[in-house]
């Protein structure tokens, strides 16, 4: 499916639909609440079949977190991104390890290196920091005296 | 010529006629150096053939820096670990810890005594040679076992396991070649064994029985010395380096001699049964042929053909994989073991119709 | 270095496997639960060298950033550039003169070549036999030295740029990669015989580590690694980059799944590459080796994903840009990390020896795991 069949798709489903322009592929915004059922109906059949979730991301915009979300359809060839906004103070997202297994390892990065918390994954730990770190290495208001040096 | 026989003989008539009532003892200690020599000698010229026949395998050069084409570097290896601290483990058994090497060592020498380096060069010819040799190696299997139970260390005591599992295992298949042997023989004796290929090697003679026999006798004690490709137990990068793991300095010294020297053993067994021991080439009745055979001297037909089977055994290492542990069982319970003792049975059949050369 | 961290209630044993190892795969460390022989269940303990190179290269200007990604994954140093060079030039929107883009995919092929030699040695060394890892190194050698005369470097080789590469080729390129083909393509005869055909590697390999088609995609794993399950994934064929489009090769796919399968994929590969490579060697365009651009890059306000094919798999690069000169977030998809997530899947219920055959076949790169 090309980028407008895809988009005439997926509001056909999504509560609120919200595309964001410009993307060299498909970009959806979607409510943190709604993920779990949206990424259950863009996994399962109908055309859409997003069967390889090959990137997650977590960007911090200092007023607010992203997630994204690529994902790839080995069947059709389509590609989508989703967008999450979610609340700095309290960055909570349902997980979606029970639907692509990759999701496992890439959300426990996003944990340790942001600080987005997932809810319902099986094991959400720390992942390259040792244990005992305290802060989100990757945020841009992460101080470390010790470790970064500011040019 | 200056032939071995010569020599102990002009010694052991010396030694008689001087001191009568000390000659056995004096004998005794004189043989008990020259084993040790024997070792030391051996320990130094099979660990730098290693390194070099590996080198050479792999693209590279080996050792040649100390010594001329480095030679001396297995010298300077084993002052190096002389001069290094034995560590013993906190809760090893002492005792234990301490003896295995030697245990190692001691029974290595004993299988020593019957094996015959030239025409009349022999410890002690005893009537059951095989036999004694056979059950003298089966000992050593108690120094490993000792050695992993006394390091006071799980993975030590795993490896050792596996080991023992392994020599066990194998001694069938080993046993089970070398009597296939004794049958064309009808005799124990490592002499008469010796005697019996005047003309010609049992290899040659025993055709198809005999081929086969060797090759299982080849791969058996390639696992029994835990070369490659069954060295599960030792070479391990999962596990640690099996059951001398713990031990360093002077004890890690006697057990890696006694790795090597063991494979020197199981060499000059095999070449004396199958391939004739100190014997020359002969071929049946050529009689002109055998005499020109004759003039090459005994003790360099035997380390030739020892040092070829040794280089055939670590030709091996640098060439296969590894088996793991269930494969390696696998291979002599289904496998080697019914065919030696399929061939065991054809080999008397050949035997008593006399349908060997 | 095992080393007993303890005991679960069922009798089970927990040993660490790493994280320095005698073979070359780096710094991994597992922990791994066994029930005597058995493996219960594996897990990863990563960041041993996580530099946090994207947080670096949030202060790295769009020409500096690139060649930190060489100390990623460092057997596939040109293709990994490649990747951000070909991101930076969708964002700036620069036209990649053909003489720049062939000699892109020349280094790209011989470095999959030189990635895939290392593996096949330090595999084969995991299984037990020692001699080929020395003929692996003495191809890599040729590879290497090839590079070292255009590039300057032999292992991470800061060569490609936005625009194009940074140097031409040496003259003497021609005439030593053809030579470099022709030697390697007898020996790589001789690896089919000495390995692939021996009894024993067939036995280590065939039916362990198995990964089927669905768990493929489900783990995002990429490369041999999926391929070998079946996967059409190759990134050369799906969403060609460069003249990938213009060449004949065959996408080189197995149905196995186990490792054996993934071996035979690395193996036919390291074929095709030799056929890219010869394709392209006596058909260099003359021209620009790179595109004129301003000394200070600044990408357009907006998000640019390129992806490009290692020799472990996709490697993705993801460029969030607020306009300036330096990146505002650079996320790095890297192969190794979803590979690596299927190894718990895959070593389950086999024996401790099947794993490090298991990782073997994975071709695992740490700092790539750990960026």
């Amino acid at each position: 499916m090309n980028k407008e069949e895809l988009k005439a798709r997926l509001e056909e489903f999504l509560p609120t639909p919200s595309f964001e322009e410009g993307g060299q592929w498909l970009t959806v915004m979607i409510d943190p609440a709604a993920w779990d059922t949206v990424a259950r109906q863009l996994r399962s059949g109908g055309g859409l079949d997003f069967d390889f979730l090959f990137c997650v991301t977590a960007v911090d915009w200092r007023t607010h977190l992203t997630m994204v979300y690529h994902l790839t359809s080995t069947i059709h060839r389509h590609t989508l991104v989703v967008k999450i906004k979610l609340d700095p103070a309290n960055p909570e997202v349902p997980t979606v390890s029970g639907i692509w297994r990759t999701a496992e390892f890439h959300e426990r990065e996003a944990y340790d290196l942001m600080g987005v918390v997932f809810t319902g994954h099986p094991d959400l730990r720390r992942l390259f920091m040792t244990d005992e770190w305290k802060g989100w290495p990757l945020r841009k208001d992460y101080e470390d005296p010790v470790n970064m040096i500011k040019l | 010529m200056l032939s071995f026989e010569n020599i102990t003989a002009s010694i052991h008539t010396w030694l008689y006629a001087r001191f009568p009532n000390a000659a056995l003892l004096l004998e005794s200690l004189i043989v008990g150096l020259c084993v040790i020599g024997l070792f030391a000698l051996l320990g130094l010229v099979l660990v730098l053939m290693e390194r070099k026949v590996s080198a050479y395998m792999q693209i590279r050069l080996g050792p040649n820096r100390v010594g001329p084409g480095g030679s001396l570097q297995t010298l300077a290896d084993t002052l190096k670990l002389a001069m290094k601290e034995g560590l013993t483990p906190d809760g090893a058994d002492k005792f234990l810890f301490n003896l295995a090497p030697f245990m190692v060592i001691v029974v290595a020498m004993l299988i020593l005594a019957p094996v015959a380096f030239a025409k009349g060069t022999q410890i002690w010819d005893l009537n059951i040679g095989v036999l004694y040799i056979s059950a003298v190696s089966s000992l050593s299997v108690i120094g490993i076992l000792m050695a992993g139970w006394a390091s006071n260390n799980k993975y030590s005591l795993l490896g050792a396991m596996r080991s023992g599992a392994q020599i066990v295992s194998y001694e069938l298949s080993a046993g089970l070649s070398v009597i296939s042997i004794v049958v064309l023989t009808g005799s124990l004796r490592i002499s008469d064994i010796i005697a019996s290929q005047q003309d010609g090697w049992w290899l040659f003679k025993g055709h198809i029985p005999a081929i086969i026999s060797f090759i299982i006798f080849i791969i058996a004690v390639t696992a029994e010395t835990n070369r490659a490709p069954f060295d599960l137990a030792e070479a391990e990068s999962e596990l640690t380096a099996g059951f001398h793991t713990e031990y360093s300095g002077m004890r890690f010294a006697l057990f890696f001699l006694a790795e090597y020297v063991n494979i020197f053993i199981v060499c000059a067994i095999a070449a004396t049964l199958f391939l004739g021991g100190w014997m020359p080439l002969h071929i049946g009745s050529l009689t002109g042929f055998n005499h020109l055979m004759d003039y090459i001297p005994s003790s360099l037909w035997f380390i030739g053909k020892t040092f070829f089977l040794i280089f055939v055994i670590m030709w091996f290492r640098w060439t296969f994989p590894r088996l793991r542990i269930d494969q390696l069982l696998d291979l002599e319970w289904k496998y080697l073991l019914p065919i030696s003792l399929f061939n065991l049975l054809l080999m008397t059949l050949i035997a008593i119709k006399g349908w060997h050369f | 270095m095992i080393q007993e961290v303890g005991t679960t209630e069922l009798g089970e044993l927990v040993v660490n496997l790493g994280p320095q190892h005698p073979s070359t795969h780096g710094v991994l460390h597992l922990v791994i639960t066994l029930s005597g022989e058995t493996i219960k269940k594996v897990e990863p303990h990563l960041g041993y060298i996580h530099r946090s190179i994207e947080k670096m290269c949030e202060s790295l200007s769009y020409r500096q950033f690139i060649y930190v990604t060489s100390r990623m994954d460092y057997l596939s140093s040109h293709i990994n550039n490649h990747g951000c060079a070909l991101c930076v030039e969708k964002g700036m929107q620069i036209e990649v003169p053909r003489r720049a883009k062939v000699i892109r995919v020349l280094m790209d092929e011989l470095t999959r070549l030189a990635s895939h030699q290392l593996w096949w040695g330090a595999m084969a060394m995991d299984v037990g036999a020692l001699t080929p890892f020395f003929h692996a190194f003495r191809e890599r050698e040729a590879i290497n030295d090839i590079m070292e005369e255009t590039c300057g470097a032999r292992l991470t080789m800061n060569y490609m740029s936005p625009g194009g590469v940074t140097f031409d080729l040496h003259p003497d390129f021609q005439r030593k990669v053809k030579e470099f083909l022709a030697f390697f393509r007898t020996k790589i005869d001789e690896y089919d015989e000495l390995v692939t055909g021996n009894i024993i590697f067939q036995g280590r390999m065939q039916g362990v580590g198995y990964l089927s088609r669905e768990d493929a995609i489900s783990y995002g794993c990429t490369g041999p690694t999926a391929r070998a399950s079946d996967v059409p994934c190759d990134i050369r064929k799906i969403s060609p980059y460069e003249v990938y489009d213009q060449l004949q090769f065959d996408e080189v796919r197995e149905s196995g799944g186990d490792c054996f399968a993934r071996y035979n994929v690395r193996m036919k590969e390291m074929r095709q590459s030799l056929s890219i490579i010869d394709q392209l060697i006596d058909n260099i365009p003359e021209g620009d080796f790179q595109a004129k651009t301003k000394a200070v890059l600044k990408l357009p306000k907006g998000e640019f994903y390129s992806k490009v094919e290692t020799a472990r798999g996709e490697f993705g690069v993801y460029i969030i840009s607020e306009g300036g000169t330096t990146p505002y977030r650079i996320k790095f998809r890297s192969p190794g990390f979803s590979n690596l997530s299927a190894l718990d899947h895959m070593a389950r219920g086999h024996k401790l020896g099947d794993l490090v055959a298991i990782m073997g076949t994975l071709d695992l790169v740490i700092p790539d795991i750990d960026r």
